[in-house]
């Protein structure tokens, strides 16, 4: 029996968004499936920041493939996805932090990335409200903010523009390795290769799978337009992010075009519910504080908490599982799905269509850890 | 206790009594608009109890203050945005 | 920042009716009780300006007793958090205020429900209890002209305090047709004091055509409104006016309530006869257990405050009383139940979320509440919701979310502010690296 499509794509996150619409693009029939609205998952609770990171030459690679893809696409993107080519500003609290600038300066130059060295009174310019005192930092020109559940569903309306089907309120509930889906109404979809792009619900589907909740706090304050001008990040950030089983907090501050403040940021292993935490949500907005003074006058309107997918090497997993040709990885993207959902839809499209990817896929290889878990092997939930 | 209170609305003196509520002194300026919407267009209070936002206006430099569940001080000083 | 910590027996949260009864009935049984209400003054809504203006009656009477009683009023502190058991934390002008309890009373009372229809955002279109509220406090209505509509009894109260105020009341436009009030009218027998009450309302309103059957679906003017066209399902007319007082009934403010993990049914706080919630140790009282207007206010805020303070044999003496109520509370609902027609007025320029301006088009093609939210931002805003959540709910039924802090916008410095009281998990220091 010929499957229904070729591809159906679980989750209509940013991820799987970005997938279908290149799938799509590709002239292949894709069906995308969501239990909620379209980017109701950790895209729509993310801060939506494109950013280059140097972590890794792997993370750097596929960061600024897909930054320089959302340049490109940025003069089309309506007005709702509100992109907004503000910069990041790194700023450095003392001077063990400024040699940690100069170390991604040079990484940057080198790579054609387009930064300034700010001294402290260049980052006091830049960013009057930052506290007096700090050592400096580093301005990453080309970084960018957007709106991401927008931009979610203008990726699927690109998707649906080139024949591709989307159907919300449909819960996947088991992934079958002969190519196909079950629904919760105990219907069958088939599929030449099914995409898991469920972000942080993907190991519910495949259990084995090396993804963790990774839980954040956000809070977003009413409109102080020009407040603060670039998205603001402490270097400390990189030590939280790099934390593995740990609670910890770092300041993290993002101006949206509509005025508002966006400031986070937390994470959280062990914590399974959206509801606030309230001790680290303290911790988050004290270290905000600590950076950022007059923020605690500002009227702050929501706050709310959401999941990242993480994984053990801090890169996602792109590409086929090891055991089963027609299941398929788009997850794992922790922070970083919002910039890189652009990158990991070409790249997955490359693959399937076996055309030779612009940057080298295998440090996203779902084997490179699949592999490493030989113990445990990978299985599909069944009904 | 005096028999007025006087305040400023942006910049215009207005003496209301006492007990008088902030946005109810606004009126009596003659201002109709107390804040502009997202898509520009003139906003005044709707709710009356603190509820709806729509009557929000600065208060001595403090942006987005209800001014329905603000009574009148000597001297403050009020900006709307419409 | 100037921040409070205060201990009581029993918290209680809205200094209306509900919220004053029940203090007193807490006070006089010897125990300590402390109320938090968001404004500067007494009385909720209806009972608003008795502390500033002289209020005849039993508004004035119950405020008095609450002053003798010697409970703690705090004024201007907005209850927006309840991060660990037995705590709340409140916003004051000068910081923050944690209150740990061990009883509390929500009485939050209700809201107006706002419904949209074209020019309902214009500066003058305003609830009618909200207008009535406002005007006790100072704002100008005296030779103004205004048309009151919406839907419920309040209409008629709103219309006589404004007349009595030097308004020019035109006209009362309630939508509920006539057989039905009339029905609820003939039914206030059972209540002789609502009688007296609807009696003299009727009489101070004479001369005022009290128009059944009818709705706004249109306000105009420039900068503020000018004029409203009614229409009665077969004809349309255009009123002048001043001000448009428009409201449809009351909408419970369940969100305190839902912040500490209260059950709800039929969107009201679920309270057993005691008043106490699905919450060990939370009582609701009031409106959000059902709209019923200030006698129901007042007896369910005597049982629930007797029964925080545990004299529940003499609350027990108040449930004759309170199922009178009741029964009004029943009538009254079914009696102004919004008709079908209210949920078309909108056109597709019309704004539904007035916090961020997201119009009827702009919700088309949004299958739900949390889609509407992501994609346009509805109910995201400043009000979180309250006021276009009514809305969105009578129009296309979708269900509220569930609730987080802050209850209301707050500083931020208010939201970080650490508090003693919370058992603080041991967290790594920030600038650990794990392997």
């Amino acid at each position: 029996m010929n499957p229904t499509f070729d591809i159906i794509i679980v989750g209509a996150g940013i991820v799987g968004a970005a997938c279908a619409a290149e799938c799509a693009r590709a002239g292949l029939k894709v069906l995308v499936l969501d239990r909620g609205p379209i980017g109701g998952g950790t895209t729509g609770a993310g801060m939506g920041h494109l950013v280059v990171m140097d972590d890794s030459e792997a993370q750097f690679a596929l960061t600024h493939y897909s930054r320089r893809l959302w340049n490109r696409l940025a003069p089309e993107l309506p007005p709702s996805i509100e992109y907004e080519q503000c910069g990041t500003l790194w700023v450095a609290a003392d001077e063990q932090e400024m040699a940690e600038v100069r170390r991604k300066a040079s990484f940057y130059t080198r790579r054609g990335v387009e930064v300034e060295v700010l001294d402290g009174s260049g980052v006091a310019a830049a960013e009057p409200h930052l506290r007096r005192g700090l050592a400096g930092g580093l301005r990453v020109v080309e970084d960018a903010v957007i709106y991401p559940p927008c931009a979610a569903r203008y990726l699927i309306e690109l998707a649906i523009a080139r024949k591709a089907r989307l159907q919300i309120g449909a819960a996947v509930t088991a992934i079958l390795p002969e190519g196909g889906v079950v629904l919760a109404d105990g219907s069958r979809l088939s599929a030449g290769v099914v995409v898991n792009a469920a972000g942080p619900w993907s190991p519910a589907l495949q259990t084995g799978l090396p993804v963790r909740k990774r839980k954040g706090h956000l809070a977003v304050t009413e409109r102080y337009p020009g407040y603060v001008r670039h998205q603001i990040v402490e270097l400390g950030y990189l030590k939280s992010a790099h934390s593995v089983g740990t609670d910890s907090v770092a300041f993290n501050v993002q101006p949206r075009k509509t005025g508002q403040i966006l400031i986070g940021s937390s994470r959280q292993y062990t914590a399974e519910g959206t509801e606030i935490n309230t001790p680290i949500l303290q911790r988050m907005l004290q270290r905000a504080l600590d950076y950022m003074p007059g923020l605690g006058q500002l009227a702050v309107t929501r706050c709310w908490a959401g999941h990242r997918a993480a994984t053990p090497d801090k890169l996602p997993l792109i590409g086929p599982t090891p055991d089963h040709a027609k299941i398929w990885l788009a997850t794992g993207h922790e922070g970083l799905g919002i910039t890189t959902c652009l990158g990991t839809g070409k790249l997955l499209a490359d693959l399937l269509l076996e055309r030779p990817p612009e940057i080298p896929a295998e440090p996203y290889a779902p084997a490179r850890l699949l592999r490493a878990s030989a113990t445990k092997p990978l299985q599909c939930a069944t009904t | 206790m005096r028999d007025h209170v006087t305040i400023s609305v942006n910049g215009k003196a207005v003496r209301v009594p006492p007990g008088t509520i902030l946005a109810a002194a606004v009126a009596q300026a003659g201002v109709s608009s107390f804040r502009t919407s997202v898509r520009g267009e003139p906003r005044g209070p709707l709710c009356g109890m603190g509820v709806c936002f729509e009557c929000c206006v600065t208060i001595n430099g403090k942006a987005y203050s209800r001014s329905c569940l603000t009574l009148c001080e000597e001297g403050m000083e009020v900006k709307t945005n419409g | 920042m100037a921040n409070q910590r205060l201990q009581s027996d029993v918290v209680v949260v809205g200094a209306g009716p509900t919220g004053i009864a029940a203090a007193c009935a807490v006070a006089e049984h010897g125990m300590k009780v402390a109320v938090v209400d968001n404004s500067p003054w007494l009385g909720g809504q209806i009972w608003r300006g008795a502390t500033t203006h002289p209020v005849p009656g039993r508004a004035g009477q119950w405020i008095d007793r609450l002053k003798r009683s010697g409970v703690s009023v705090l004024s201007n502190a907005t209850a927006f958090a309840a991060p660990a058991s037995h705590l709340l934390v409140a916003e004051t002008p000068d910081g923050v205020l944690e209150i740990t309890w061990n009883k509390l009373i929500a009485a939050t009372g209700a809201r107006e429900r706002f419904l949209p229809f074209p020019g309902w955002t214009l500066p003058g279109v305003v609830g009618p209890g909200g207008l009535y509220a406002m005007v006790k406090l100072g704002w100008p209505v005296a030779g103004k002209r205004v048309v009151v509509a919406g839907s419920g009894p309040l209409l008629l109260a709103a219309a006589d305090g404004l007349k009595q105020a030097g308004a020019r009341v035109s006209l009362v436009a309630e939508q509920a047709d006539w057989d039905h009030v009339l029905r609820f009218g003939k039914g206030l027998w059972r209540y002789p004091g609502k009688l007296l009450q609807g009696v003299g309302v009727k009489a101070r309103l004479l001369g005022v055509p009290y128009r059944c059957g009818c709705w706004p679906v249109k306000a105009e003017g420039t900068a503020h409104v000018e004029s409203v066209t009614l229409a009665n399902g077969s004809s349309s007319w255009s009123e002048d006016c001043d001000y448009l007082a428009c409201g449809f009934h009351l909408v419970p403010n369940v969100e305190l309530p839902c912040l500490l993990g209260c059950a709800l049914a039929s969107g009201f706080v679920r309270v057993d006869a005691l008043q106490l919630t699905s919450v060990p140790d939370v009582f609701c009282a009031g409106e959000p257990t059902g709209i019923g207007g200030a006698d129901c206010a007042l007896v369910e805020g005597q049982v629930a405050g007797l029964a925080a303070a545990g004299a529940e044999d003499q609350a027990r003496t108040l449930f004759g009383r309170r199922a009178t109520w009741h029964r009004f509370r029943t009538s009254l609902n079914q009696a102004f139940a919004l008709r079908p027609e209210l949920r078309h007025l909108a056109t597709p320029d019309t704004f539904v979320c007035r916090c961020e301006d997201v119009r009827l088009a702009d919700l088309k093609g949004c299958e739900s509440l949390r889609a509407a939210r992501l994609q346009t931002r509805c109910g995201m805003g400043s009000c979180q919701g309250r006021t276009c959540g009514a809305a969105v709910q009578f129009l296309f039924g979708w269900e509220p979310d569930s609730v987080r802090p802050p209850l209301f916008p707050v500083r931020l410095a208010s939201l970080a502010d650490e508090s003693s009281h919370l058992d603080k998990p041991t967290l790594q220091t920030d600038n650990s690296l794990q392997a």
